[in-house]
């Protein structure tokens, strides 16, 4: 049922115009959650002056499911605008999630020091603080649950996309430590490992179909593990044992691997 | 950087055609699109059978799929083009609202329903989906935005209903939900033994609101057109076990069956087809009767089973959809049905509905009778579908658009005068030049 249940804690998501952030919005919106859109430029209006993507999400949201959405501007990678960013809310939510990526360029990672720290930060950096700063507030509160979407490709480093898995294990490590700080309290840490997902970022890629999700599975597996408390969610179960197996190669034969 | 030249087809899988799909995210991108300089045509879900969703290039609608604004007071929902009618029912539903008008399947986009101005089980009380469409937005080709309505630019709302996308592109549109109580379907199956039985049957109940009757296509002599006429109530909520009440909204969720690969061809034959059909008569026979139906199975049968459509093999399947004006309907059907039963090419599905009265410039419905058939690209059936076009033309019939994947430029024009109209109207409009499908130039729209 749809119907609106003011009990429910807000949920924030964080990187809102993400497909996959979207679906996740879109599923807790189904469960009555009233929500807080968070992007880079926020309530904005688009390019040709139409309704700006972020309240197009909102009214559809709210069209749905009956609940209440509201727009809030951030920018994962301006460290200095987080408390800020944190007090403009209309109150500390319930659920954080934090869906902010950026895939990058390799080659241009591997030339360019600036492009590199823009992936960095991206997946790293503005991420895990955001994540962090929260996890502060909640603990001050005594409760909350932390909900962050890492990558497989942070599994284990791989020629091709190297510094986006650097900043993404980053991120995994950042969830876990968290996790086991908070271990036996009332503060929870959701790592969400997707492999292949069909969205903007892997648009015009030729995925397997049989290993690609779609949003609305990662949006139902998130949404699970935050109601029955999952530490670790891998999106297709075939990605846990793919990777179980890249990491069990022993470097001297992973490093001669075209993955 | 240019998308890669596929080769895409309809749900009937036949004819595939070249084409190249983008998928537009904001109303800039699509406007841009338009600009490109070869023709397009929106695509929705593709459940339009033929052709009529494929251009050189292909506009997906996929991103459009918000919802806008919903009135309880009115009923009225806004959403962009790309919303399904599945979508519509999983948000309102919920609520007691219901798509006002539904074809066979839940997975068609609000824009593919305006631009095939689709019918539903109730037509004959109700009309199509026009009825319920009070405006939507176009984009034109030069990417200006129209709004379209029964007083504002009415020409256009007219010949968008209907249209085949080939007026512009919805981009948004406002509809009419219907109020229900519950989730149910009180059906009411009615065996007939022959086609004037059913045709009896309708005629007696044109108060139900739903009503449709499958047909045994393989039945002949006495029994031809031996079928199951079945009506449709939303069921109230006294009508539903105590049990139920409480929750009537909640329905036995379909498991998502896939069809998973491409049956042989050979697997549908007129043997398996004929046994098939016999068993499902006398199912009916016996379920004759009043009954709850929850409303997927009622009006969604087929979406149980994803890409039912490999049912018939690689090379794919056609529809014959064909109306026939009321006073032509008994010799018309008779006619019809007598040449599919005496050619025995199996037609897995066959429904017959009676229409109710609709005056547009270009949609399909006319106060009369349609017949819906499936047939399987063969030599058989492409031999068999000329023969029928020409008995629809002596009863003064016409054909669904939505359904046609084969039918050559000159039967459309002997059938249905409104098209050279339209054509008219399209070339003075300069639309002609922007706005084509496989299926309007095969057509010579
Ligand atoms: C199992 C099944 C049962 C069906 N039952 C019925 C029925 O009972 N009654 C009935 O009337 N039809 C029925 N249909 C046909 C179906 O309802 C129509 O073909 C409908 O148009 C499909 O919608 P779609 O979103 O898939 O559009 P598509 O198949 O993608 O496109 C169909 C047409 O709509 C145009 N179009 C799509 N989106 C837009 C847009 N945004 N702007 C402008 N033009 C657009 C396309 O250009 C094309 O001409 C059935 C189809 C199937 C597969
Ligand atoms: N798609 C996959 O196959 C896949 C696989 C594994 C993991 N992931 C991860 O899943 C998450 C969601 O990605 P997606 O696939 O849905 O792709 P996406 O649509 O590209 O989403 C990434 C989002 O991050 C936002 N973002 C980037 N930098 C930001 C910043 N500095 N501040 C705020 N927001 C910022 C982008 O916002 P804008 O809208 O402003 O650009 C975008 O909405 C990402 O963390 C991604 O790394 C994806």
């Amino acid at each position: 049922m749809s119907s609106a249940n003011t009990t429910l804690a807000p949920v924030l998501i964080i990187g809102a115009r993400s497909d996959m952030a979207r679906a996740c919005a879109l599923r807790f919106a189904q469960a009555g959650h009233p929500l807080m859109l968070a992007a880079r430029g926020g309530a904005d209006q688009g390019a040709q002056g139409d309704t700006g993507a972020l309240v197009r999400d909102a009214a559809d949201i709210a069209t749905r499911h009956g609940v209440t959405v509201t727009c809030h501007a951030v920018d994962a990678t301006d460290i200095d605008a987080i408390p800020a960013f944190l007090d403009s809310l209309p109150s500390l939510p319930g659920i954080a999630l934090c869906a902010v990526g950026y895939m990058g360029d390799q080659p241009d990672s591997q030339r360019d020091p600036q492009a590199a720290a823009r992936v960095l930060r991206a997946n790293f950096e503005g991420p895990a603080l955001l994540l962090g700063a929260l996890a502060e507030r909640f603990a001050a509160r005594g409760h909350g649950t932390l909900i962050g979407i890492s990558s497989v490709a942070g599994e284990r480093g791989r020629a091709s996309n190297y510094v986006y898995g650097a900043a993404k294990a980053g991120f995994t490590a950042f969830l876990s430590g968290l996790r086991n700080r908070f271990n036996g309290t009332e503060i929870r840490v959701i790592t969400v490992l997707p492999g292949f997902v069909a969205t903007r970022m892997t648009e015009g890629l030729d995925l397997p179909a049989r290993l690609t999700a779609q949003p609305q599975e990662v949006a139902e597996a998130v949404f699970r593990a935050a109601t029955r408390g999952r530490d670790v969610v891998w999106v297709r179960p075939v990605w846990r044992v793919i990777m179980a197996i890249i990491r069990a190669l022993p470097e001297p034969v992973f490093k001669r691997t075209r993955l | 950087m240019p998308p890669p030249l596929v080769h895409l087809s309809g749900w009937g899988r036949y004819p595939r055609r070249p084409t190249r799909v983008s998928a537009p995210r904001d109303i800039g991108a699509l406007a841009s699109a338009l600009q490109g300089g070869e023709p397009v045509i929106a695509r929705g879900l593709g459940r339009a059978y033929g052709d009529s969703a494929i251009a050189a290039h292909t506009l997906s609608m996929r991103h459009f799929d918000r919802m806008i604004s919903f009135d309880p007071a009115t009923g009225q929902l806004v959403a962009e083009a790309g919303v399904s009618l599945g979508a519509v029912i999983d948000a309102f539903l919920p609520r007691g609202w219901f798509p006002s008008v539904t074809p066979g399947t839940k997975f068609v986009t609000l824009g593919g329903a305006i631009a095939a101005d689709v019918h539903g089980k109730n037509h004959h009380g109700e009309g199509s989906f026009a009825a319920f469409t009070d405006w939507f937005d176009l984009m034109g080709a030069d990417g200006s935005v129209s709004r379209c309505s029964r007083d504002e630019n009415a020409d256009l709302f007219w010949r968008t209903l209907g249209g085949m996308g080939l007026t512009g592109i919805v981009l948004r549109a406002a509809i009419r939900l219907r109020r229900v109580e519950t989730g149910w379907i009180r059906q009411r199956m009615i065996p007939a033994a022959g086609l004037d039985a059913a045709l009896d049957a309708f005629d007696a109940h044109m108060d139900a609101t739903y009503s449709v009757a499958w047909i045994d296509c393989l039945a002949s002599g006495p029994a031809l057109g031996r079928s199951l006429v079945m009506l449709g109530e939303h069921a109230t909520l006294a009508d539903l076990p105590p049990a139920r009440r409480a929750r009537p909204f909640l329905t036995p969720r379909h498991r998502g069956l896939t069809f998973p690969v491409d049956l042989p061809g050979f697997a549908l034959n007129p043997y398996s087809v004929r046994a098939f059909n016999a068993l499902y008569y006398a199912m009916g026979r016996r379920k004759a009767g009043a009954g709850l139906v929850d409303w997927d199975s009622y009006f969604y049968p087929l979406d149980a089973i994803g890409q039912w459509n490999r049912l018939y093999g690689r090379r794919g399947f056609m529809q014959f959809q064909c109306a026939l004006p009321l006073d032509q309907g008994r010799p018309g059907l008779r006619a019809l049905l007598g040449a599919i039963a005496a050619s025995g090419a199996a037609s897995f599905l066959a429904v017959l509905k009676r229409f109710g009265p609709q005056d547009s410039p270009v949609s399909f419905p006319m106060p009369g009778y349609t017949l819906a058939l499936d047939f399987p690209v063969n030599t058989r059936s492409l031999g068999l579908m000329p023969h029928l076009d020409r008995l629809t033309a002596d009863h003064g019939g016409r054909f669904y658009l939505a359904k046609d994947s084969r039918m050559s430029a000159d039967t459309l024009s002997r059938t249905d005068p409104r098209m050279g109209d339209f054509a008219a109207w399209r070339r003075s409009r300069g639309l002609s030049a922007h706005f084509v499908s496989a299926q309007s130039e095969r057509l010579g729209l």
